[in-house]
């Protein structure tokens, strides 16, 4: 018996001209899943996360949210469907304060972020929320402070606090520890970890500690198509994945 | 945003952001000056009208580039599209005022909604351009239909009745003041709900980041439609509000230079924080009258040296200086 994937895609495809950068990508997030995407730089792992949240227009294939079609949606409509993003590079309201960047979200997903007549403090269940979330994130001290005034650790839980404001059902992490310090990263690490089971995780590393402790499944993706899919172990045994990214991280 | 004079309780984080909307004191302050400008400058108030005009156009620039960050130039477009339509309004309808200006606001957010609608497809330098592209396209439009505008010789002989039959546009400007404090009070109201409600806020978050408010599911397209509409609205109200109260109509209404001129003052005051409007329009006015009396020819030259000191060493405009200089005293004691 086949359950519906929590994210599926088909024959994903997408070339600028004659440079394919995504090549018939098929793939499956199981519900609750914990997959990691690796890949040599330029891979395309970016491209194929940008594909799916709606950044991108495929030049081919379909996607699947939920066992709904959502290739011809906007972002805003995936997102409203269940689909959450964090970025790479932080992308974040840096002039904007902690709590205000996570309100931001928590308002969007209740559908009061529209509403121009009344005043944001007359329903402080937003604002709520959005410091809860903050407290479980270990950030609450820093609520009122501007973002850009943040250590770049710290931008990077806000990253998380905002997606995580839209209570996803699916959760696309790029990176979640880039450019933060071992010591720090574990922070975040230990955040993702403690997620709710239900939300289905696909997350895109370079941090091969990180994939091994976070991931049950992996997908490698090597120029643009899949290389090959697998348990953890699978994969650390694959001579092929060994030979095109394993390898190389010494070098990288 | 403005927080001198606030109270520095110890409140919590989300009490402080339910709270960031409670009206301070010092925000009465404009009005407080506005009146007693009234009684204390009796003969400037044909320009007191002028700069409370000026402070409406200003405002709307602010919620669309201080906010929703769409940089424009081409705001005076709905201030000469609701200038024009106020005055002809008055010759070939009726010189009721009240209705004037409802008609004014509505053609020309009507006008802002239409040029929104291709405009804000673009950012950046081309959105820019195409700021430009209206109100220069407006403005031959007005220039070559003389026989409803007046072309270049502008429009010229509106009547505008007493305002609800009562109070007549007297010569001194008296009865204009007044209108125009009155409407201006009304716009900055909407104007304060506004930028304190859940909208006002995703303008901020849109203008900080828009690619992360795609990623958070923000119709941003939509928000931003929304809010040059509205903005054009307000514009076009001021223009109305001059057109009736000079009565009179120029083509410098609908210029570049005016579009220009009114981003300066917003520049002067403050951009993104509301009472930059009403600041930076009353030192531009007020600094431009007194400048073109001590130098009628050069006056000019020193605005111009006035903006550069302003934008090296006053980012924040005046009310920027003000908050360093309030933070500074804080630290101190």
């Amino acid at each position: 018996m086949t359950t519906t994937a929590a994210l599926e895609t088909s024959g994903l495809r997408k070339s600028f001209g004659a440079l394919v950068v995504a090549n018939d990508i098929s793939f499956r997030l199981e519900p609750g899943a914990r997959h990691a995407l690796i890949g040599p730089n330029g891979a395309g792992k970016t491209t194929f996360i940008n594909l799916i949240t709606g950044r991108l227009k495929p030049s081919s294939g379909r996607i699947l949210l939920g066992g709904d079609d959502i290739t011809e949606l906007s972002q805003a409509d995936r997102v409203k469907r269940g689909l959450g993003r964090t970025f790479q590079i932080n992308t974040l309201f840096k002039g904007l304060s902690v709590l205000d960047n996570v309100c931001l979200a928590v308002g969007e997903r209740e559908g009061q972020a529209g509403s121009m007549l009344r005043l944001v403090g007359s329903r402080p269940a937003v604002i709520e929320e959005a410091y809860a979330l903050l407290e479980r994130l270990r950030i609450a001290d820093d609520a009122l402070r501007l973002v850009k005034e943040l250590p770049y650790g710290k931008q990077r839980l806000v990253e998380l606090a905002i997606a995580l404001g839209l209570k996803p059902k699916v959760l696309l992490l790029d990176e979640p520890a880039a450019g933060v310090p071992s010591a720090e990263s574990s922070i975040i690490l230990d955040i993702v970890e403690q997620l709710p089971g239900d939300i289905a995780m696909l997350i895109i590393e370079h941090d091969m500690d990180l994939v091994f402790r976070l991931a049950r499944k992996i997908t490698v993706l090597v120029q643009g198509g899949v290389l090959v899919e697998g348990t953890p172990a699978e994969i650390a045994r694959d001579e092929r994945v060994r030979e095109v990214y394993l390898g190389e991280r010494h070098h990288v | 945003m403005l927080d001198w004079f606030a109270s520095s309780a110890k409140l919590s984080p989300v009490d402080r952001v339910v709270r960031s909307h409670k009206l301070r004191p010092i925000e009465l302050l404009p009005w407080i000056l506005a009146v007693g400008a009234y009684f204390q400058f009796e003969g400037y108030l044909p320009l007191g009208s002028q700069i409370l005009v000026m402070i409406m156009f200003a405002l709307s620039v602010d919620l669309v580039m201080g906010y929703a960050g769409i940089v424009t130039l081409g705001q005076a477009a709905f201030f000469g599209v609701g200038a024009y339509t106020a005055g002809i309004y008055a010759i070939h309808v009726t010189g009721e005022p009240l209705s004037g200006l409802v008609v004014a606001t509505l053609v020309a957010a009507l006008v802002g909604f239409v040029s929104g609608l291709v405009i804000l497809r673009t950012h950046g330098l081309t959105l820019l351009m195409l700021t430009l592209a209206v109100v220069s396209l407006l403005q031959e439009a007005a220039n070559k239909a003389s026989f409803i505008t007046g072309g270049a010789d502008g429009l010229q002989g509106m009547s505008i009745n007493p305002i609800l039959g009562l109070f007549r546009f007297d010569l001194f400007g008296k009865t204009a003041y007044l209108y125009c404090l009155a409407a201006l009070f009304i716009v900055w109201l909407f104007a304060r709900l506004l930028v304190h409600s859940p909208f006002g806020r995703t303008l901020t978050g849109i203008r900080e980041n828009v690619t992360r408010m795609h990623a958070i599911g923000s119709p941003v397209r939509g928000r931003l439609l929304t809010i040059y509409t509205i903005a054009a609205g307000i514009a076009g109200l001021a223009g109305a509000l001059l057109a009736q109260t000079t009565q009179f109509v120029g083509l410098t209404s609908l210029t570049f230079e005016r579009s220009g001129e009114i981003v300066i003052m917003l520049v002067f005051g403050g951009i993104g924080r509301l009472y930059g409007a009403f600041v930076g329009a009353t030192f531009y006015m007020v600094a431009q009258d007194q400048l073109a009396k001590i130098e009628p020819i050069f006056w000019n030259f020193y605005i111009g040296l006035l903006l550069v000191l302003v934008v090296m060493f006053a980012r924040g405009g005046i009310l920027g200086l003000l908050d360093q200089v309030w933070h500074a005293v804080k630290r101190r004691r």
